[in-house]
């Protein structure tokens, strides 16, 4: 056993350091699917979080809540949910989206949405909190309000997108169920890991671990340097 | 064919203005005038409404009875009045790009902000700071910004909130210095402070202020020499107000 493991070790650093084709096509088309799920979520969840934060209406402290609470939405729930719309009968059936990399970006969207609108909103109603009578003074309307607020909130904007896509490349419960996991075609890091350990091949699925950990520590890097360089520019 | 003056916010005319936050009474039925000329200066105790009153000034807040108008219109917007906060809030940006929003946001042409934005560093003192992030500045340096964010609107009247409350000597007088400078450009400066030596260095006129009231309005000379109600005679004399 202890044998086996670390020629499984040895063999995955082998296929990693290699660049196996069959190993960087996955990791092509998880970075592909997640970075796509953070765009789409991007431009939904940051007007949102800003309408939210700007914004007064009836409900809207409620509305906060179920966002916030929408940041731990199980994935595999998710997943369940994108599947029975976008399946044969389902409401959306006839796009004939299941088991494509659409329909895992549409899935990791709805997973990633609440993070970046929820942080967004957060961020910009702290800073408009602190702007607000020192814009009104300076006779600023309501578009340059909201141009400065995202401006000024830039960094910590940018770490809400990397904390979006750090969510979607390490899930697995949704893209399995509305990807298949179809070699070649919808097959990610995590389903992958899932499917190859339970095969028993080993090599691989500790080859995309170590990928996929890689990934996960450059994009905790990138959120770092964002803090450090905004709080060396904007103080 | 008349000729028509051109828009301006002064006189600042308050009739009978009041102001409350649910029960609270904050300001109680103030009427003033203020006129070009010298610095007026409001003085009172913490907590008697200054800063209110300046807010109201400035518009920022509305009265909840009577009203204030500027030029004899009311709601106007702050085009040209500008004001400096007691603890000003930094942009998060340089102590130049701070100076350059405030241009922008004055509707000031592009073509015209390096240079505006030099002689405002230069008055207010900053030039070797302008590449620093404002929000690291010094107290007394993040008043001299403030002062210059207010002043590259080229406004007519300049409010300012205890400008110098918690500064060393040195940055007070920075400070006042670019008071007097500004005053003596025929820009009206009404200024709030708890500082009496501060009010008789910088005013022309005062208004003592307490609880949400005007006590006593008149000029500088005038109002130090001979108090005429008891209260501003106490306040004078150093005696604490409660
Ligand atoms: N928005 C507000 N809500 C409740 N109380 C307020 C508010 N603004 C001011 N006050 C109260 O009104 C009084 C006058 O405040 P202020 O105008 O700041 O006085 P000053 O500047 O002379 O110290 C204080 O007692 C203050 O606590
Ligand atoms: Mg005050």
């Amino acid at each position: 056993m202890q044998e086996k493991l670390m020629h499984a070790d040895t063999s995955a650093l082998d296929l990693v350091l290699s660049a196996d084709p069959a190993l960087m096509e996955i990791v092509r088309l998880s970075l592909l699917v997640s970075l796509g799920a953070v765009v789409a979520a991007a431009v939904i969840g940051f007007p949102l979080g800003a309408v939210i934060a700007l914004t007064r209406y009836p409900g809207r402290e409620a509305s906060i809540v179920v966002l916030n609470a929408l940041m731990g939405l199980p994935p595999v729930v998710v997943g369940l949910a994108v599947y029975l719309l976008l399946s044969r009968s389902g409401p959306l059936g006839t796009w004939g989206l299941l088991f494509t990399p659409a329909a895992m970006v549409i899935a990791q969207t709805i997973l990633v949405t609440p993070i970046i609108a929820a942080l967004a909103r957060q961020t910009i109603e702290d800073l408009w909190t602190e702007y607000r009578e020192e814009l009104a003074a300076m006779n600023v309307g309501p578009i340059g309000r909201v141009a400065t607020l995202l401006w000024d909130a830039r960094f910590s904007l940018l770490t809400a997108l990397l904390a979006g896509f750090g969510r979607a490349a390490a899930e697995v419960g949704a893209v399995i169920i509305v990807g298949g996991n179809i070699d070649g075609f919808t097959r990610t890091m995590t389903t992958a890991i899932a499917l190859e350990t339970s095969k028993g091949d080993l090599p691989l699925a500790i080859g995309l671990g170590m990928v996929l950990i890689a990934i996960v520590i450059i994009v905790n890097a990138l959120a770092w340097g964002v803090r450090r360089a905004g709080e060396r520019l904007a103080g | 064919m008349t000729m028509r003056a051109p828009d301006s916010d002064l006189p600042i005319v308050l009739e009978d203005v009041r102001y409350g936050v649910r029960d609270l009474i904050i300001i109680d039925g103030m009427s003033l005038m203020l006129t070009p000329g010298a610095p007026t200066v409001l003085i009172g105790p913490n907590g008697s409404g200054k800063t209110t009153l300046l807010r109201l000034m400035m518009g920022l807040i509305e009265p909840t009875s009577g009203r204030v108008t500027w030029g004899g219109r009311t709601h106007v917007p702050p085009a040209r009045r500008a004001i400096v906060f007691q603890r000003p809030v930094m942009l998060r940006r340089s102590v130049a790009a701070n100076i350059h929003y405030a241009l922008a946001a004055a509707g000031i042409g592009r073509h015209q902000h390096a240079e505006r934005a030099r002689d405002l560093l230069e008055q207010a003192g900053l030039s070797a700071l302008a590449e620093r992030p404002a929000r690291r500045l010094s107290g007394g340096e993040q008043q001299r910004l403030a002062l210059a964010r207010g002043l590259a609107r080229d406004p007519q009247v300049l409010f300012l909130d205890e400008p110098t409350a918690s500064l060393d000597p040195a940055a007070t007088k920075a400070i006042e210095d670019v008071v007097r400078a500004v005053s003596a450009r025929g820009i009206k400066v009404v200024m709030s402070t708890h500082d009496l030596g501060e009010a008789r260095r910088l005013a022309g006129d005062i208004v003592f202020i307490h609880r949400g009231r005007v006590i006593e309005s008149a000029p500088a000379a005038e109002f130090f020499a001979h108090p005429k109600t008891d209260d501003a005679r106490r306040f004078v004399a150093g005696e604490l107000l409660v």
